[in-house]
């Protein structure tokens, strides 16, 4: 059959027309997606610590408000970027991230690193009023997190269980002590919880 | 035998839909601008968690592509195919079903986003229980668009249902693939994908949801409006043809130019931007197709504002079409990735193509579907040079603030230490942000007017009836 006589099949059936739409937009996906799906994390498990209980309602309250809309969890592998965060990101690192948080938008700096590299004390101050500690930033406050109870930010036994059966090495006994890690916490010492491991979880050798 | 039918075609929900998209468009740009002046004055927020900056801005992005975007594509959509088929609208209860369930998710998906409830993937954002919702209303919308060409009585399906067909079709694909999560309890959930893969899952649907909602859809407008409103036929239709294929096949790999440098493999990174820059073939081809189409009704344009804002469109989509696959270059990219240089690119194809040719089409459709004329071509005409200038303005300052942000960020001195502090770098944004205030502002002024001559058009009255049309022995589909 010609082209030409094939197209005019496509131009005049509706159901052949979706057909091909269908099949020539999915060749792309098929052959990026389905390879890094199947590759082999074992490896990488290993080495990776999972977020605890408190780490892991840091992240959703990160989540929660946007945070990876200003800053991006990526550091690229340039001189000037791994001098002015710290050493680059590695894919090892990211496999307990769901949703990954690599942003698209540095309107602040990347976060990856960020675990360390200041006091809780100095985070407390700078989550509530970023302009008390840096006074030209364009950060926004979040003084609610400093009201709030980190038992408010979701059911974290819920949350354990959900992640147990995607994969997360939880034990029963990490998930029964998790209500009791919260309890007695502000939202805003969670975050900062999470954002004190930033970068530091992974203790293997590096790959690449 | 000459088909006489006495049916007549279902435009009350197109006009429904109209209404809703302008005010979605109203809404979601007044949110840009507040988020605009955020960036200059951080405390606007009054330590209110709903008017933080992180939670405004997916509420900007949705309410103008799902609110603005999906409504006007939707109504088009409706309208165009019934006259390319010449039959009334397949199962119209279904159609108004769309229409209102639609705005429903749009609206209680907004205050949800307000509320924090978010997957935090960009233009996914919405949680699960909408995510299904916009399953079932997409599934709808397919029925109906799909049905109405089933049962058309012209042979031949004419391509501006393509682009709105793969509009359908790809984005649910996308949506369902990238939505896959499991949920914990109602306001939120897991991705089945972690880390780099899902980095790659979702830019595969991120990048495609500008492919084909913003692109596709869009096309799909211009192919049908534009010769309409020209009163010329398509230029060239086979080059059309052509054009649609490859712009189906070559978008989709081009997703992981939104990772480069990152944390996935080399050759995903590679491919995308070899084909990001062979989509520049189909882009182009559609706006040559289109400028040439009006090549020979040019003395319409000194009149006629809404052929002015289509063919406005088209330069801006070949600007932002010329860029895209610029940026894509990985020595570029180094460069333009995360700065406000992107932000440009997004304005520069959301304002100047999506936005513009849905004024356009606008201006058209509204005063015809009651049978009027426009209420005022004078404010119409104010209108076309606010978008222009608003648009210009918003773009050079993003290229403005991008470029220094990303070459400041980059710069180190003789010894190997950085040049600048990242304070530093933020601080000299502000009169760039503050440009870009003045453009948004200039902007919406325009689409508020646009609100107001549409409404004083469509005031009190009623959609005009429009007979089917006897449909040419020759086209028909027993021919
Ligand atoms: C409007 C964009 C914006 C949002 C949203 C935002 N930030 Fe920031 N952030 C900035 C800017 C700009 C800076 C740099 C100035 C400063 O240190 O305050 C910054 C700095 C930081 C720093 C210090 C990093 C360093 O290396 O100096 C941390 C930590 C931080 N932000 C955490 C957060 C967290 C956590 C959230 C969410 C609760 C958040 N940010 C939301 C813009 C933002
Ligand atoms: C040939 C066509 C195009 C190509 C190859 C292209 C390429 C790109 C590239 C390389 C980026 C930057 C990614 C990054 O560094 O993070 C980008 C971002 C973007 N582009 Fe395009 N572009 C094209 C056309 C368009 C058009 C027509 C529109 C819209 C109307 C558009 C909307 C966007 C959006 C919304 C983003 C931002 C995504 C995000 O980071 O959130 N693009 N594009
Ligand atoms: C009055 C007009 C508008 C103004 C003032 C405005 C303003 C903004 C601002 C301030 C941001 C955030 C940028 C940042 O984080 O640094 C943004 C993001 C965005 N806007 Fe707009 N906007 C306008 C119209 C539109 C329209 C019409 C569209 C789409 C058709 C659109 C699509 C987007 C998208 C997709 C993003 C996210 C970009 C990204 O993640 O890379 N905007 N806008």
């Amino acid at each position: 059959m010609s082209g030409l006589s094939l197209h005019k099949k496509l131009e005049e059936n509706i159901g052949l027309l979706i057909f091909g739409i269908l099949f020539v937009s999915s060749l792309g996906g098929l052959v990026q997606i389905l390879p890094l799906l199947n590759q082999d994390m074992t490896e990488a498990a290993k080495n990776t610590r999972v977020y605890s209980a408190l780490e892991l309602t840091g992240r959703d309250i990160y989540i929660r408000e946007g945070c990876s809309v200003c800053h991006s969890q990526q550091v690229r592998p340039l001189i000037a970027e791994i001098e002015r965060y710290g050493p680059y990101s590695r894919a090892e690192e990211f496999i307990y991230d769901r949703p990954f948080l690599w942003g698209s938008k540095r309107t602040g700096p990347d976060l990856h690193r960020v675990g360390g590299k200041f006091s809780d004390d100095w985070h407390r101050v700078h989550l509530v009023d970023p302009r008390a500690v840096v006074s030209e930033s364009i950060m926004p406050g979040y003084p609610w997190l400093a009201r709030r109870n980190a038992t408010q930010a979701g059911n974290i036994v819920a949350k354990m269980r959900g992640l147990r059966y995607l994969g997360h090495p939880y034990s029963d006994e990490d998930i029964e002590a998790a209500p009791g890690q919260l309890e007695g916490l502000k939202e805003i010492d969670a975050l900062i919880v999470y954002l004190q491991r930033l970068g530091t979880a992974y203790t293997g050798e590096r790959s690449q | 035998m000459i088909d006489v039918n006495n049916s007549t075609y279902h435009d009350k929900v197109v006009i429904r839909l109209i209404q809703f998209s302008v005010i979605w468009a109203v809404v979601a740009m007044t949110v840009g601008v507040y988020l605009s002046a955020e960036l200059i004055w951080p405390t606007i927020d009054f330590g209110q968690f709903w008017l933080s900056f992180g939670r405004l801005r997916p509420l900007h992005t949705n309410g103008i592509l799902f609110g603005f975007g999906v409504s006007a594509l939707m109504g088009t959509a409706f309208y165009s195919v019934q006259r390319t088929s010449h039959v009334p609208l397949f199962a119209p209860k279904l159609a108004w079903f769309c229409c209102f369930a639609w705005q429903l998710v749009v609206l209680t998906g907004g205050i949800s986003l307000l509320g924090g409830m978010t997957s935090s993937k960009e233009y996914a954002e919405l949680e699960w229980p909408f995510d299904i919702a916009i399953t079932i209303v997409w599934v709808c919308f397919g029925i109906v668009f799909f049905g109405t060409i089933a049962t058309r009585k012209i042979k031949q399906i004419y391509i501006s249902n393509w682009f709105y067909g793969s509009l359908i079709i790809v984005i649910a694909m996308l949506h369902i693939v990238n939505s896959l999560a499991i949920p914990v309890s109602l306001t939120k959930s897991y991705s089945i994908y972690a880390g780099a893969q899902d980095a790659v899952v979702q830019w595969w649907y991120g990048h495609n949801a500008v492919g084909f909602l913003m692109t596709g859809g869009y096309l799909g407008m211009m192919y049908y409006f534009l010769p309409k409103q020209a009163g010329r036929p398509i230029w060239s239709y086979r080059l059309s043809v052509v054009a649609f294929w490859a712009f189906v096949y070559s978008y989709i790999w081009a997703g992981p130019h939104h990772l480069h440098f990152s944390a996935i493999p080399e050759w995903v990174q590679s491919l995308a931007v070899v084909m990001s820059i062979i989509l520049l073939l189909p882009s182009w081809a559609s706006m040559i197709n289109g400028i040439m189409t009006v090549s020979t009704a040019w003395e319409k344009l000194k009149t006629d504002p809404a052929l002015k804002f289509i063919v406005l469109s088209l330069a801006f989509y070949g600007l932002a079409t010329f860029e895209g696959p610029m940026m894509a270059l990985r020595s570029v990219n180094v460069v333009s990735h995360f700065t406000d240089w992107t932000i440009g690119h997004v304005h520069s194809g959301a304002l100047g193509w999506n936005a513009m040719v849905t004024y356009g089409t606008f201006y058209f459709l509204v005063p015809r579907l009651v049978g009027v004329e426009l209420h005022s071509v004078r404010l119409a005409n104010i209108h076309f040079w606010l978008a222009l200038a608003g648009t210009m303005l918003y773009i050079i300052a993003m290229w403005g603030a991008g470029v220094s942000q990303g070459l400041l960020w980059l710069s180190i001195d003789e010894i190997g230490e950085l040049s600048f502090s990242f304070k530093d770098i933020m601080s000299s944004m502000t009169p760039y942000y503050a440009l870009r205030l003045v453009a948004g502002l200039i902007f919406l002024g325009g689409t508020v007017l646009m609100a107001y001559n549409l409404f004083m058009t469509l005031k009190g009255r009623d959609a005009v009836v429009v007979k089917v049309p006897p449909v040419d022995p020759a086209y028909g589909v027993n021919s």
